[in-house]
C-alpha cells in the first residue's frame, strides 16, 4: 500500500470512528426529544419517532393548574442568582486575602481548602439537615442557598486565588503609590482584571442549582419550594413509566438553555479551570 | 538604639504586661497606656463571657455526657451545641493569643521608648495588619458553620450508638468508642452476623474498581479523541468538537435518568430496539454484573468530553518545533506521542485528572439515579452497585443506621485525604508557595 493510500485509509477510519461517537452521543439525546413528543405518558408504548407527535406535555407543564413547573423555574432562578452573586463576592474576598497578604494561618488555610474541596456535601448531610432544622431554615430556599454558598468556598477560593496570583504585583504597587488603599487595589485592580475567572465562578454557581438534585432533596419538602431538578426527579421517582414523557419534556426545557450556555462558554470555562487548576 | 533613647522606660516590664493580659484580656494594654485599646478588649471579653458563657458551659457539658435525662435532653442537639462551643472557644483562644502577643509587643516598644501611636494612627495600624483577617472572616464563618461543623458532627456521630432502635429524643445516645468500626471490620460472629464485614468488603472493592476503571476509560477516550480530532488531515473540527462536548453540556442528572429508562430491562430502548436485532435481552437492572457494566459505560459517556476539551486546549498549545525536531531525528509516531505529547498533556492537567478520580470515587449521582445502587444482593445491606458514598446515603436515609453511616464516612474521608495529599505533592504551586 502506498503512503498516500495508507494516509487516506487512516483518515477514513478516523471519520468512521467519529461518526460512531456522534451516534452514541446523539442517540440518547434524540431519543429523549422523541419521548417528549409522544402523546401518551407511558414509556412502554412510546416510540422513538412518534406517528402522531404532539406538544401536549410541553403545554401541560406551562398551562395545567396542577403543574408547578413555572414555580420551580422561578425558585431555581432565584437560588441561582443569589448563589452566583454571593459566591463571587465571598470567594473574591477570601482569594484576595490569600493571594496578596501574608498572615498567620495562611498556609494551613490553603491546605484546608485543597482538602475540603474534595469532601462532597453529602458526607455531612445529617448534620446539615439537623442544623437547618434547628434554625428553622429547613424546607426553605434561603437555607438551600446558604448551604450552596458555604460549600463552594474551598474549590472556588482556590481557583480565584490561582488566577489572582497571575496578576502582576507591580500593578498593586503602582496603584498604592498613586494612593490606593487595600480596598482600592481590590476594587480597581484585582476585580476588573480577574473578570474572566469571576465569570467562570458566577457561571458554575448559577448552574449548580439547576443541575443538583441531592441537596434540594434533603432540604426541601414542600413541592412549592422545589427547584427544577428535584421537581423533575419526582415526576419519575415514584411511578417510573407513568410520567416519563412529561419528565422528558421538562428536562429538554432546562437542558437546551444550559447546553447552549456551556457550548458557548466552554473555551472560557476550560481555560479558567486550567489557569486556576494548574497553578494551584 | 534603646540605650540612647531618652524616652526609654527601662522599668516597664514586658513580662508583667504578658501576665496581666493573660489574667484578663486588655489589662496588659492598660498597663502599656493604650487605654482605648485596653478598654475595648476588656469590654469584648466581658461581653463574650456574659453572652456566651452559659451556652459554652452547656455545650461542653452536652458533648461530654450527651445528656443525662432520658426524654428531656436531646443528644443530637447537645452534640451540635458542643461542637459549636468548641468552634467558638477555638476562635476565642486565637483572639486571646493575639491579645497576649499584642500586649508583649507594645510593652517592648514602650520599654524602648518608641512613641505611642495616636488614636488615628492606631486605627490605621489595625486596618493594615488586620485587613486580610477582615476580608477572610465572612467566608471563614460560612465555612466554619456550613462545612467544618457538619464534618465535625459526622466524626462525632461515628463514635455514638445512634441507630434506628436508639433515636433521640426518645432515647439518649452514648459514646461507644470504636465499637462501630470494630463492627464494620471484624464482626464475623455466627450465621448472618457478619453482614457488616461482608458488605463493607464487597462495597469497598467495587468502589475501587469503579473509580479506577470508569475514570481511566473516560480519560483514555478523551485523550484518544483529542488526538485524532487534532490531526491536521481532519476537517470540520469545530463541528466535531461541539458534538463531542455535548454530553458535558447536558445536565448529568437528566442524562442519567434517560439512560436509566433506556436500560430498562423490559421496555428500555437498549433491549427492545438495539439488542432485539441480535435477538438478545440483557437484564441490565437485575443482574449486578450487567448493572456495573452499564454504569461504567454511562460514566465514560458522561465523563470523556471534559477530558477531551481539556486535552484539546493543551494539544493546541504544544509548540510545533518539538515535533519538527523529532521528525528530523526520525522519530516514529509512537515515539513522538510518548516523549512529547503525553508528558506535556499530563504535566499540565495532572491536578485536574486527580480530581476526576476523586470525583468518581464520590460519584453519588450516577449510582443513585441509575438504579439506586441496586439490584439488591442477598446477605448484605447494600445494593450490588452501591459505592461507599451511596451506601452511606442508604444507611442514613433508608435504614437509619446513622452511626454506622458516619463511621463509613470517616473511612471515606481518610481515603479522600489520601487523594488530597497526592494532589499537594503534584502541585507545583505548593513548592513555590514555600518561598514567598
Amino acid at each position: 500500500m502506498s503512503r498516500k493510500a495508507k494516509s487516506h485509509l487512516e483518515v477514513a477510519l478516523i471519520y468512521v470512528f467519529l461518526i460512531f461517537m456522534a451516534i452514541v452521543i446523539g442517540y440518547p439525546l434524540l431519543w429523549t426529544v422523541g419521548m417528549s413528543l409522544n402523546p401518551g405518558t407511558s414509556l412502554y408504548s412510546a416510540q422513538l419517532i412518534p406517528e402522531n407527535w404532539s406538544l401536549v406535555h410541553y403545554k401541560w407543564l406551562f398551562t395545567d393548574p396542577s403543574s408547578d413547573y413555572l414555580l420551580w423555574y422561578k425558585n431555581s432562578v432565584i437560588v441561582a442568582v443569589a448563589n452566583a452573586f454571593f459566591s463571587v463576592v465571598l470567594t473574591s474576598f477570601v482569594a484576595y486575602a490569600f493571594s496578596r497578604y501574608r498572615f498567620v494561618g495562611r498556609r494551613y488555610g490553603l491546605y484546608a481548602f485543597l482538602l475540603l474541596q474534595m469532601f462532597p456535601a453529602i458526607m455531612a448531610m445529617v448534620a446539615i439537615y439537623v442544623m437547618l432544622n434547628m434554625v428553622g431554615l429547613l424546607d426553605s430556599l434561603i437555607g438551600l442557598t446558604l448551604i450552596y454558598i458555604g460549600g463552594q468556598i474551598p474549590f472556588n477560593a482556590w481557583l480565584v486565588k490561582g488566577y489572582f496570583d497571575t496578576i502582576p504585583k507591580e500593578l498593586d504597587e503602582a496603584a498604592r503609590i498613586d494612593g490606593a488603599g487595600h480596598l482600592g487595589v481590590f476594587f480597581r485592580i484585582m476585580l476588573p482584571l480577574a473578570k474572566p475567572i469571576l465569570g467562570v465562578v458566577a457561571l458554575f454557581n448559577f448552574m449548580a442549582p439547576f443541575v443538583d438534585f441531592l441537596l434540594p432533596r434533603i432540604i426541601l419538602r414542600n413541592p412549592e419550594n422545589f427547584t427544577l431538578a428535584l421537581g423533575l426527579f419526582n415526576f419519575i421517582s415514584n411511578q417510573f413509566d407513568n410520567n416519563f414523557t412529561r419528565f422528558a419534556a421538562g428536562s429538554i426545557l432546562i437542558a437546551v438553555p444550559i447546553a447552549i450556555v456551556y457550548l458557548l462558554s466552554q473555551r472560557f470555562l476550560i481555560s479558567g479551570l486550567t489557569a486556576g487548576g494548574t497553578k494551584g | 538604639m534603646s540605650t540612647v533613647n531618652p524616652a526609654a522606660k527601662k522599668n516597664h516590664n514586658p513580662k508583667l504586661a504578658v501576665i496581666l493580659s493573660i489574667l484578663l484580656a486588655g489589662l496588659g494594654q492598660l498597663y502599656n497606656r493604650r487605654y482605648i485599646k485596653g478598654s475595648l478588649f476588656i469590654l469584648l471579653e466581658v461581653s463574650f463571657i456574659l453572652t456566651l458563657g452559659e451556652f459554652l458551659n452547656y455545650g461542653i457539658w452536652g458533648i461530654m455526657t450527651l445528656g443525662t435525662l432520658q426524654g428531656v435532653d436531646h443528644s443530637i442537639i447537645l452534640l451540635i451545641y458542643g461542637f459549636i462551643s468548641i468552634i467558638l472557644i477555638a476562635f476565642a483562644i486565637v483572639l486571646y493569643v493575639a491579645n497576649v502577643k499584642d500586649a508583649k509587643r507594645d510593652a517592648l516598644r514602650l520599654q524602648r521608648g518608641e512613641k505611642t501611636p495616636g488614636f488615628r494612627e492606631a486605627v490605621k495600624n489595625v486596618w493594615d495588619v488586620g485587613f486580610p483577617y477582615f476580608f477572610v472572616t465572612p467566608g471563614l464563618i460560612m465555612l466554619a458553620f456550613i462545612v467544618i461543623l457538619p464534618l465535625m458532627f459526622t466524626v462525632g456521630l461515628a463514635f455514638t450508638d445512634y441507630s434506628q432502635s436508639n433515636q433521640p429524643p426518645r432515647n439518649l445516645l452514648n459514646w461507644v468508642g470504636f465499637d462501630n468500626f470494630a463492627r464494620l471490620f471484624f464482626q464475623t460472629g455466627g450465621a448472618g452476623n457478619n453482614i457488616w464485614q461482608d458488605t463493607f468488603i464487597s462495597v469497598f472493592t467495587w468502589t475501587i474498581v469503579w473509580t479506577l476503571v470508569a475514570t481511566t476509560l473516560q480519560i483514555a477516550l478523551g485523550l484518544f479523541l483529542a488526538l485524532i480530532v487534532n490531526d491536521p488531515r481532519i476537517k470540520f473540527k469545530r463541528l466535531i468538537r461541539t458534538i463531542l462536548i455535548l454530553p458535558w453540556a447536558v445536565p448529568a442528572f437528566v442524562t442519567i435518568l434517560v439512560f436509566a429508562a433506556m436500560f430498562n430491562d423490559r421496555f428500555g430502548a437498549i433491549n427492545t430496539d438495539i439488542l432485539a436485532i441480535f435477538n438478545l435481552s440483557i437484564p441490565w437492572l437485575q443482574d449486578p454484573f450487567y448493572t456495573r457494566i452499564a454504569l461504567i459505560m454511562i460514566q465514560t459517556w458522561l465523563g470523556f468530553p471534559f477530558v477531551f476539551a481539556l486535552f484539546t486546549g493543551i494539544l493546541q498549545s504544544i509548540s510545533k518545533d518539538w515535533y519538527e525536531a523529532a521528525d528530523v531525528d526520525g522519530a516514529s509516531r509512537m515515539q513522538k506521542f510518548r516523549s512529547i505529547t503525553l508528558p506535556h498533556v499530563l504535566y499540565a492537567t495532572a491536578p485536574l485528572l486527580i480530581m476526576q478520580y476523586a470525583g468518581n470515587f464520590n460519584n453519588f449521582n450516577i449510582i443513585y439515579l441509575f438504579n439506586e445502587g441496586g439490584p439488591a444482593v442477598r446477605g448484605q445491606n447494600a445494593g450490588g452497585t452501591d459505592i461507599l458514598i451511596s451506601w452511606v446515603y442508604d444507611l442514613t436515609f433508608e435504614l437509619n443506621q446513622y452511626s454506622m453511616a458516619a463511621a463509613i464516612t470517616i473511612i471515606l474521608g481518610l481515603i479522600v485525604t489520601g487523594f488530597a495529599v497526592f494532589q499537594f505533592r503534584r502541585t507545583r504551586a505548593f513548592k513555590e508557595e514555600g518561598n514567598i
